[in-house]
């Protein structure tokens, strides 16, 4: 790789043999990549995806500490993932006492690392940094030293900024170097699409079955999606924006993809168009028939396949502003259809510490509460990886959370039939 | 007898048993019960992995494509190697994928000595070859013999 005198000395040990440390992480991380150079972080913040503190991982803060100790701290503040614990959401006595005394016992110990390494906000603690009331939202062009799968697809093609898909701990690493190795997509080359993806269904698709199905089709290649705009429109308002945070999170977690473009709607594509697709582009097509065959082959992985929903989680990843209350309107209503007052099976609603604050503010906050509806801070997925927690009957519209735990994806009508009206078809 | 060349990844020499995924090891899901439940013998805890769920990875020569899932995956491995709950080495047939690779790198860097050596990019044909219980012996140079 070649670097410049500033990268070589640093690599060499002129901050110190912690910072040399740091560049050796990320020059070899780039070197097994194909990176032939390093170029600078240049968002305003940056956002880690290990916000959890598990007591398993004692390594991370062993870590953590040299880097305190020896100054290595980034020029940037980040914000970083939800929290795992928050006690308005249900838990049984068990639960709660694993959570508090044994799982997350360090979250404490940790939050505090974290403040010392430049946390953003006591509150910045969310999968979808980049929502406006958050205040992480890179620009356009923006390189990036991130590693939440959710946040790196958005950020790429809804923003525009330039992000691999990173693992946690190299994403600090590069924040703190202040540079990321040149590969993959941060290259015009690596944001090309190896995939068309015709979109021709009879009705606007589901967000998260259309990610699901096109993130296990092309796995991590960058698809070209045409055919969606008849569907979402040519403008990135808020419900489309929330649309394509809950399909880029499906495609980045039931694939690995970390880019995608939509033909007249996402910035480069609006640019660039046919251009952005390569020759030798492969061809999906996808109609009613190709979803319906997706979710069917869902596997049910409950112990009783029949058993009764004990918890159903909305949020994964965090719901906007914009989704809580259009949310709100349609639980209110489908709730009067059946003549409940109350939902029927326990739901937690989870958005960001700032998005929920804002919330609060307007009338819809008292409205979802009357509704029975939990709102929380929560990751879902953290509160489910455990043995615990993945013996429950768990109902869910996330595509992600149903990939890494044993939670039942329905689509949102059928979630709204069963949390209302208590049945799928209701 | 049959020799394969790959890349190394993080270097050093071992002999091992094979232990077989022709899907992507879910690092996180894989681990989990190892790192967060005490699990000395590193047994695979991905339920949807049917080629390891419930084997024991301690000390095997794990062979797969890439590593797949979370993206805390590369901060996985990192623990496991740490608190010397890995196997004893990895084998890719495909290139490393980004989780793991940042995941081997960090504990090459950061932890003292090499903890465990891997090679990629050993192609399609080491994967359809080797089987679970065969033996394997790991070479410098990126050199994998398997028996």
């Amino acid at each position: 790789m070649i670097l410049t005198e500033e990268q070589k000395a640093m690599l060499d040990g002129a901050q110190g043999e912690v910072m040399s440390k740091v560049m050796q992480s990320v020059i070899r991380y780039g070197e097994l990549f194909g990176a032939e150079k390093l170029v600078p972080v240049t968002s305003e913040h940056n956002h880690l995806v290990t916000s959890f503190g598990l007591k398993m991982i004692g390594p991370i803060y062993d870590l953590m500490n040299q880097l305190i100790e020896a100054g290595a701290i980034s020029k940037q503040t980040f914000s970083l993932d939800p929290r795992p614990v928050d006690p308005k959401v249900p838990a049984n006595f068990i639960q709660k006492l694993i959570f508090n005394k044994f799982m997350y016992s360090k979250q404490d110990f940790y939050e505090n690392q974290l403040e010392q390494l430049g946390l953003m906000d006591k509150n910045a603690f969310t999968c979808a940094c980049y929502l406006d009331e958050v205040g992480n939202k890179p620009k356009k062009g923006d390189v990036l030293s991130w590693a939440e799968s959710s946040a790196v697809v958005y950020a790429n093609s809804v923003l525009g900024a330039r992000c691999n898909r990173n693992s946690g701990i190299i994403d600090i690493m590069g924040s703190i170097a202040g540079y990321v190795p040149y590969f993959g997509l941060l290259t015009d080359e690596g944001r090309k699409a190896s995939w068309i993806i015709e979109i021709k269904t009879s009705k606007k698709p589901e967000a998260q079955l259309l990610g699901s199905a096109i993130g296990m089709k092309v796995m991590e290649d960058v698809p070209y999606i045409k055919g969606l705009d008849q569907w979402l429109g040519s403008e990135l308002n808020d419900a489309t924006c929330a649309y394509l945070k809950d399909f880029g999170a499906a495609t980045a977690s039931n694939g690995a993809v970390g880019l995608y473009h939509i033909e007249n709607l996402t910035p480069e594509a609006k640019e660039m168009g046919d251009a952005l697709i390569k020759e030798d582009a492969q061809v999906y097509v996808i109609d009613d028939a190709e979803l319906q065959r997706v979710y069917d082959n869902y596997p049910v992985i409950w112990k009783n396949p029949d058993a009764k929903p004990k918890l159903c989680f909305m949020g994964c990843p965090h719901m906007s502003l914009e989704q809580l209350k259009s949310w709100t309107d349609r639980i209110e209503k489908s709730l009067a259809e059946a003549g409940n007052k109350k939902v029927v099976i326990p739901t937690v609603f989870t958005s960001a510490p700032a998005v929920i604050e804002e919330f609060e503010k307007t009338e819809y906050a008292a409205r979802l509460k009357a509704t029975g509806v939990v709102l929380s801070y929560i990751c879902p997925l953290m509160y489910m990886n455990n043995p615990l927690c993945g013996k429950m009957p768990v109902i869910t519209s996330s595509n992600k959370l149903r990939t890494y735990t044993t939670a039942r994806y329905y689509t949102d009508d059928e979630i709204l039939a069963q949390i209302t009206k208590g049945g799928k078809d209701a | 007898m049959k020799v394969f060349q790959g890349r190394v990844v993080a270097p050093g020499t071992v002999t091992a048993e094979a232990l077989v995924s022709h899907g992507g090891l879910n690092t996180l899901a894989s681990f989990q019960k190892a790192l967060q439940f005490g699990d000395k013998t590193v047994t695979c805890g991905d339920q949807n992995n049917p080629d390891l769920y419930g084997k024991q990875m301690l000390g095997k020569a794990l062979c797969l494509p890439q590593t797949i899932g979370s993206t805390t995956g590369g901060m996985v491995l990192y623990c496991a190697c740490s608190m010397g709950r890995h196997p004893a080495c990895m084998l890719f047939s495909k290139p490393i994928d980004s989780l793991a690779g940042a995941g081997i790198i960090l504990g090459d860097v950061w932890l003292e000595g090499a903890k465990m050596p891997v090679v990629d990019s050993l192609g399609d044909e080491f994967l359809a070859y080797v089987k679970e219980g065969m033996t394997i012996t790991v070479k410098d140079g990126g050199i994998v013999e398997v028996n």
